[in-house]
């Protein structure tokens, strides 16, 4: 039961109950659809930049409580970053996801995201997580196909 | 014969008792034996592959230790006993779904290449631009893709029999879909995603009033059901052995014998000839025809085996058995608060789908993994099925004969927890 509540944090069922930025953006500058073929997660991200910072970020879609909690959590991240700032998050969160790295410090930066921190003990559900941002990469690189977790 | 024997016969040789004894049966499966994340196994995905009994996994042993040779080949003592082996596993087999001879019996890797083999042999040289293959709206994806393949090449139409909202295939819009241009009708026998029974047998009197051959996926109907495919009279049957209690990689198509010997081969190379030259080769008469390259010898054995095993069990027993599993496990799935079941047909084999309230089934198939509870969740390689429900996903608890009452009360009791993590 343990590994479950550090899997399904608090803050977790919330987002995934009451997903934030979770609405198409009109006429958005970036966009960009993600699916996971194992499970049928789907996910659209919308985003805007305005002088090279994420002005605006949403989506939509739907899939399990980890990949929504994780888009919503993503949003509200990742608005007024800048592009370097984005990818370096992303780069941080995926290495939670993938390696134990809880009790060193090098978390800080994440804020919220590190509620993730449980899901590398559930290698399945790593695709879950990571999703949403590797939609989000791609509507940022202008990438128009459907991003693939296969 | 004197009345005392009479008397004594039926106290002493009376059958043994009709009932399935599933303590004896779990003893035959060793894998579930085991312990998952430091709980007692329940495995509830046997409709994605079912375990193994022990005699199955000796037999292959035993075929690997002591008989390995190829089949059809050498003139020495081994080639002789694998080959002796190989086509006695063919002959039981044939038994197994009552087909008439042996040779309308064709070994391949599953129910996925037989369909294949269907669509690429029969569909190359029978159907025609503007044909149409009929097919039901619960169909698993390898009794769809293989002939989307089909109707792509040939310029050919694939038709869907629409379901009702129970998950049973409407009759009168299936037969209405029958038209002079249908080529085949590819129905399965047992749904894999909601459970449901086709009425198989009126679905061949009624295609075969027009004079179209049907094929029916027996992949979730040969672990439950007694299969007779005279008394249904279908053209093709096919079925896996690894969802009945056999090894991976082997499985059947069963084909009339008038239909395969007028079918082109589907691979060529080795067995499949009677002879070669560069200029022309002629081809070897069915099943070898079919059968191109060195067998699955091994899985072929080890299926003859599983199929000895499930003999052995008697259907009567599994299907009685199975039954009133299905009926206390939709009673106690149905207290479950906010748990929907996705098919509810009246004829039903042991598959219970089912949708949480607000949880989505990736997240209750990692909860109940971590109970030690092994159900499979998502489309069921049916994603049709799943939007005619208007869901994304399922999970799925799939019963066979070695599952019991106190599992579906773990499984419920693994429900619960979830709702739990979930606060609802």
């Amino acid at each position: 039961m343990n590994e479950l509540r550090e899997l399904y944090q608090e803050l977790i069922i919330d987002h995934s109950k009451r997903p934030r930025n979770f609405h198409p953006l009109p006429d958005p500058e970036h966009r960009a659809d993600g699916y996971n073929p194992l499970c049928g997660d789907k996910v659209t991200v919308y985003l805007n930049t305005e002088d090279g910072r994420v002005q605006d970020i949403s989506f939509q879609g739907s899939g399990c409580a980890i990949s929504t909690a994780s888009a919503s959590i993503m949003t509200e991240t990742l608005k007024g970053r800048s592009r370097d700032e984005v990818a370096a998050i992303f780069k941080k969160f995926h290495r939670l996801l993938t390696q134990d790295e809880t009790g060193t410090d090098s978390n800080t930066e994440l804020g919220k995201l590190v509620v993730f921190s449980g899901v590398h003990e559930f290698p399945l559900r790593v695709k879950c997580a990571s999703l949403p941002w590797h939609t989000m990469n791609a509507a940022l690189e202008r990438k128009s196909k459907t991003i693939s977790t296969e | 014969m004197s009345s005392v024997q009479n008397m004594a016969v039926p106290a002493r040789l009376k059958p043994p008792s009709s009932a399935l004894d599933v303590n004896a049966v779990r003893g035959d499966f060793p894998l579930l034996r085991q312990r998952v994340h430091g709980r007692p196994l329940v495995y509830l995905d046997n409709a994605a592959t079912s375990q193994k009994p022990q005699a199955v996994i000796e037999a292959m042993k035993r075929f690997y230790t002591e008989e390995c040779s190829n089949v059809h080949r050498g003139v020495h003592e081994l080639s002789e006993r694998a080959t002796r082996a190989y086509e006695a596993a063919r002959e039981k087999v044939r038994a197994f779904i009552n087909a008439r001879e042996a040779r309308e019996i064709i070994f391949v890797r599953g129910t996925t290449e037989a369909i294949n083999l269907v669509a690429q042999s029969y569909g190359r040289t029978q159907v025609k631009a503007g044909d149409e293959i009929l097919i039901t709206a619960m169909e698993h994806h390898s009794n769809i893709v293989p002939w989307q393949i089909l109707c792509q090449e040939k310029g050919a139409c694939l038709r869907v029999a629409p379901i009702n909202d129970a998950g049973e295939l409407l009759l009168d819009e299936f037969e209405k879909l029958l038209t002079s241009r249908t080529r085949l009708v590819a129905a399965t026998h047992v749904s894999n995603a909601l459970g449901t029974i086709n009425p198989v047998q009126q679905i061949v009197e009624k295609a075969h009033q027009r004079n179209v051959p049907v094929l029916l996926d027996g992949a979730q109907a040969a672990p439950h059901l007694r299969i007779d495919v005279q008394t249904l009279d279908c053209d093709f049957y096919t079925f896996s052995g690894h969802k009945t209690f056999g090894p991976t990689g082997i499985g059947v198509l069963y084909g009339k014998a008038q239909w395969l010997e007028a079918m082109p081969p589907y691979q060529g190379g080795g067995e499949m000839i009677s002879s070669v030259t560069f200029e022309k080769t002629t081809y070897n008469v069915i099943p070898h025809k079919f059968e191109a390259g060195t067998p699955n010898i091994a899985g072929t054995i080890g299926l003859g085996v599983a199929l000895d095993y499930l003999n052995q069990i008697g259907f009567e027993r599994i299907v009685a058995y199975e039954h009133e599993l299905l009926l206390y496990g939709t009673e106690a799935l149905s207290q479950v608060p906010g748990l929907q079941l996705i098919g509810t047909a009246k004829e039903k084999a042991a598959i219970l789908s089912f949708v949480l309230e607000g949880i989505h089934p990736h997240d209750v198939g990692t909860i109940l993994d971590r109970e030690g509870i092994a159900v499979r969740t998502g489309h069921h390689c049916a994603q049709p099925v799943m939007d005619r429900f208007g869901v994304s996903a399922t999970s799925r608890a799939s019963l066979v004969f070695y599952n019991t009452r106190e599992e579906i009360d773990a499984l419920v009791a693994g429900l619960h927890k979830v709702r739990e993590v979930f606060g609802t």
